[in-house]
């Protein structure tokens, strides 16, 4: 009978899970943006439920939160540029070079940091970064005793470039792995030494999955708050959004910066689509 | 670029990636409280010491509990929507894999401001619940992409020849369809698993005053005393959660790799 009435069955699949989703997710996210367009009020520190925009007149406004929003950005494009750069030969590599049974060594041993111990991972730089730790002996062992990176900006583009390296070398990977061996034999028939045919034949060819890889470099970077707590004294988006809510308990403050990083995605998003992006997913 | 190079280059990048892990590992066994480098002598007295502590073992017990409490609902949801916009089309399909993803590629922070905003207005009491809804909403899409490849990859012949020959779509569900999937569903559980067991932003949100394992570690590296300990957890964290993965991809190594699986 249930087979007959089709609506009714995808009714029966469907209800569970969009009703969770839309409960949950959409339902609290509707909540936090519309808060975003609310007030402290500063005597009482109770949250004011009328309508205004005086939160995002400050973020326009304060020197302060441009500062920060810069830097956010600029660590996010550093460290995609930096794992573009850093995946692209070892998923060169694994897709072209190695034979069957070391790529599916390399495929796990990249996988395995993606899908586990974030928070280990920052956590293990810490270690790595301290005084007097790894970093510091290693830099000194190399004759280099007087560079300081130990929680700063630059900590925070090595560290934020060493969590999300997976995300950059998988996709990549798999972009690569697509091209026609035909293409590659054609251009260097034609005369294209290995340096042309990597500018003109496979950088082209790997652009949207290398836009594909920066979709998750850039975002993870731009919504993160554990990291520049952990590894630096700068303050970022997420720092200041957690801050105005776990400590200042200011949520329509907080609410509104939040909506920053996620209007960037969606630019990013947007010009990710262009590359081919969502194709090379 | 001369293939000597290519391999360099991998080598140090697989070097760069596990040095920082390799690091933890042996200061988990550092005889000395400090933490200067290089390691003097080694021990195992802390992993005595960790398995000993109350508030460890509660962590572990949390995290564990929400973990299965994430994976089962995700694990439901997950399945149900595979099945329906593989199955069927129906307005808004396209729209169902692009919203699933939306807790992922959110900033966690973003998905667990939202939470806690309604956990608070709703008046709910945080803890193991909250902590569990929370994971639930950003696994179910590892569930969900895991079946759909699976289903997108088996023939739909082999269903109608079951009810052709007379099996009810609920037998045909139960004795074909099911053991088709079962891989895909073991493998997307562990994936969800191993998600929700080391999560710590979106939990920061929702789990009020109880601690999971990586939120022992966030609220203890801080202090210098518990530094051996925290050690300790974090190489537990990274086995506990590594080992669903490195199951899950064996599981699926026949798919052809993706990020989701």
């Amino acid at each position: 009978m249930l087979y007959r009435h089709r609506w009714l069955q995808v009714l029966l699949l469907l209800a569970p899970p969009t009703g969770w989703f839309l409960v949950v997710y959409l339902g609290s996210l509707s909540v936090l943006f519309l808060s975003a367009f609310w007030l402290l009020d500063p005597l009482t520190s109770a949250v004011v439920h009328t309508f205004s925009l005086r939160n995002f007149q400050i973020l326009l406004g304060d020197p302060t939160y441009r500062t920060i929003v810069l830097r956010t950005v600029g660590i996010a494009a550093a460290v995609t540029l930096t794992d573009a750069l850093l995946a692209f030969p070892i998923a060169f590599y694994m897709a072209r070079v190695a034979g069957p049974h070391a790529r599916s060594l390399l495929f796990m041993a990249v996988l395995l940091p993606l899908w586990s111990s974030y928070l280990v991972r920052v956590y293990a730089w810490r270690v790595m970064l301290q005084p007097h730790g790894p970093v510091e002996s290693f830099l000194s062992a190399i004759g280099l005793p007087n560079v300081e990176i130990g929680y700063s900006d630059v900590s925070m583009w090595i560290v934020f470039s060493y969590i999300w390296l997976p995300y950059m070398i998988l996709p990549l990977y798999a972009g690569l792995e697509r091209i026609p061996r035909s293409l590659l034999e054609a251009s260097q028939d034609l005369g294209g030494r290995g340096g042309i045919t990597l500018r003109r034949v496979i950088l082209p060819l790997a652009l949207p999955a290398l836009a594909a890889g920066s979709i998750f470099t850039f975002a993870l970077t731009l919504g993160d708050y554990i990291t520049p707590t952990l590894i630096s004294n700068s303050q970022f988006i997420g720092n200041v959004v957690y801050d105005s809510q776990g400590v200042a308990n200011n949520i329509p403050f907080a609410a509104a910066f939040a909506i920053v990083p996620v209007v960037i995605m969606a630019g990013y998003l947007l010009i990710a689509r262009r590359l081919g992006a969502f194709e090379a997913l | 670029m001369g293939r000597l190079g290519l391999r360099l280059a991998t080598g140090s990048v697989l070097a760069f990636l596990y040095i920082p892990l390799v690091i933890i590992f042996l200061f988990a066994f550092n005889a000395d409280r400090g933490q200067s480098w290089p390691i003097r002598s080694y021990t195992v007295r802390w992993f005595g010491d960790a398995l000993a502590n109350g508030d460890v073992r509660d962590a572990l017990l949390l995290s564990v509990e929400a973990a299965l409490g994430a994976t089962a609902i995700s694990l439901l949801l997950g399945s149900l929507a595979a099945l329906a916009v593989h199955r069927f089309r129906f307005f808004g399909r396209e729209t169902i894999s692009f919203a699933l993803v939306l807790p992922l590629a959110l900033p966690g922070i973003v998905t667990g401001m939202a939470l806690n905003a309604t956990i608070n207005t709703a008046g709910i009491g945080f803890g193991l619940v909250t902590i569990i809804v929370g994971h639930a909403t950003f696994c179910i899409v590892v569930v969900y992409n895991n079946i759909l490849a699976r289903l997108r990859r088996t023939s739909s012949s082999i269903e109608e020849a079951s009810l052709d020959l007379g099996a009810t779509t609920w037998q045909t569900f139960r004795y074909v369809t099911l053991p088709v999937l079962r891989t895909a569903i073991l493998a997307g559980a562990l994936l969800a698993f191993a998600l929700s067991f080391d999560e710590v932003i979106v939990t920061t949100f929702t789990a009020g005053t109880d601690e999971t394992l990586p939120i022992w570690i966030l609220n203890h590296l801080r202090q210098p005393n518990q530094r051996p300990i925290v050690n300790v957890v974090a190489v537990a964290v990274i086995v506990l959660s590594a080992v669903p993965v490195y199951l899950s991809q064996r599981l699926s190594a026949s798919d052809a790799g993706g990020l989701s699986g």
